[in-house]
Order: structure tokens, then sequence, then C-alpha cells
């Protein structure tokens, strides 16, 4: 009984947390993927990718330190964090990803998997 | 000037940020300037006894490149955030982050000191301390 209910909020857990959605640029070109995500006031260390059975998720948690005694008068970035999760296809190589980040913008590059690199084919007329 | 959602979020704080534009859509006074919110860059203010405290989310952009300027109790931030250069023979798939010139402007609290401003640049949020003048701070009265 009490495995369960561990289990169950071990699960639900993620989900309840709210984050905000990063825009992105993403790129194609005939050897891989460029992903750009703006993650403004991301330190390094707090930025999580994570690439599971095709899924890529993003996650960076906001660390701004604020002066004491200071209350919040105007909000637009509401929530410290942010997530985003996409679905990557079968031609792309998550072993060989390869991510910058600065000045909170990541850059993420996922190249194609080598058997997925643009072939020419040739047109026999006959 | 049109500005696209900076933001997208998810359902909960979709809802919560509707129930926020609904009341602000009753304001029937509105700040002259209109409504920023959803501008790039995204501004959050704070204040404390001491100071103003105004952080900008401007991921992206060379921290000489930004101007920030104080005029008769108005803050101007302005600046350009480029796009990487596509290369050639690519697709643009999802195209969602801001470019191009952009420029937000903050009506000043009367009581802040222009000359006594502080701004930095950090993980892409530029933060600008503002000091309150000496007489606007309170102080405590001893009664004897």
């Amino acid at each position: 009984m009490n495995d369960t209910t561990s289990v169950t909020r071990q699960e639900a857990k993620p989900k309840t947390e709210a984050a905000l959605m990063p825009p992105v640029n993403v790129i194609e070109d005939s050897s891989g993927i460029t992903l750009f995500a703006d993650l403004p006031g991301v330190p390094k260390d707090r930025l999580t990718l994570n690439v599971e059975a095709e899924t890529l998720t993003l996650e960076g948690e906001v660390a701004i330190a604020t002066p004491e005694g200071m209350e919040a008068t105007h909000v637009e970035v509401g929530l410290p964090r942010y997530r985003r999760v996409f679905t990557l296809s079968k031609e792309l190589d998550p072993e060989k990803v390869t991510a910058e980040f600065g000045q909170g913008v990541l850059k993420l590059r996922i190249p194609k998997a080598e058997h997925a690199q643009p072939k020419k084919i040739q047109v026999k007329i006959t | 000037m049109t500005y696209r959602s900076y933001f997208p979020r998810d359902v909960f704080a979709e809802l919560d940020r509707l129930q926020r534009d609904m009341q602000q859509a009753f304001d029937l006074s509105p700040s002259i300037r209109g409504l920023a919110r959803g501008g790039f860059p995204a501004i959050n203010v704070g204040s404390s006894p001491k100071s103003l405290e105004l952080y900008a989310f401007v991921p992206g952009v060379e921290p000489a490149s930004l101007d920030v300027q104080i005029e008769k109790g108005v803050l101007t931030l302005a600046g350009e955030r480029k796009t990487e250069p596509a290369p050639e023979r690519a697709t643009l798939h999802i195209d969602e982050r801001f470019a191009g010139r952009f420029r937000r402007v903050v009506t000043l609290p009367e009581d802040v000191d222009p000359d006594a401003v502080d701004a930095r640049y950090s993980d892409g949020v530029l933060h600008i301390s503002i000091a309150r003048r000496q007489a606007a701070q309170p102080r405590r009265i001893t009664v004897q």
C-alpha cells in the first residue's frame, strides 16, 4: 500500500510542476538538425538535457539572485522553470548530440545517422 | 509594432494569464504606454524599500549592444537581436525566437535616483538596479 502511494506520487510530481515553454528555432540541413532555445536566467549547471527512447527533454531552472526584502510588482516571467519535450525521428543519432550554452541561449546539434545521410539517386533513362 | 508571444505557457499557467488579462481588460484606466505584456524582452519588476529592481530577459544579445537610457523618469531599453545565419539549403521547421530590433519603455516611480543605477548582464538576463532617494526611504522614528 505504502509502496503504491510513493510510486504514484513520484509519477505525479513532474506533471504538477508548471513550467514555461521556451521559444525554439529548429533548422534542418542535409547532415542533421540544429535547435536553438531561449532559456534566459538559467545558469549552466541548472540546465538538463535528456535523450531517452527518441524523446528529447530540455529543462532549465531559473536562478536569479534578488535583493533581500524585494517584492515583485510586475511579473512577465512568472515561473522559475522551463521545459520542452521533442520527439526525435529514427534517422537522428542521439549518441552524437552536441550542446553549447551561453548568454541564455542553447544550441543543440543532432546529426543524422551515417546510413541516413543523403544519397544522390541516379535516374536512368531507358 | 506587433509582438509575438514570447513565452507560451502550459495549460495551467495559460489559465492564470487569461485571468490576469481579463482583469486588465476591465481596468478602465490602463497605462498610456499600453499593455506591453508578451513583448520582447519580457520584464519582471520588483521593489524594495531601498531600490527598484528590473529584470529584462534578453538572451543571446551582446551586453555592449544594449542601450539603456533614463530620461525624465522613463527608462528605455533598446537593442537588436540578430539571428544565426541559416546554412544553405536548410529547412526552418520551427521559428519562434524573437529576431530584430526591440524597444521597451518603463515609467519609473518618482522616488528613484537616476544617478544611482547599476546594470549587469548574466545568463541572458539584464538586471537593472535603481536606488531610491535617501529621503524616500522609510525611517524609524524613536519615541523619546
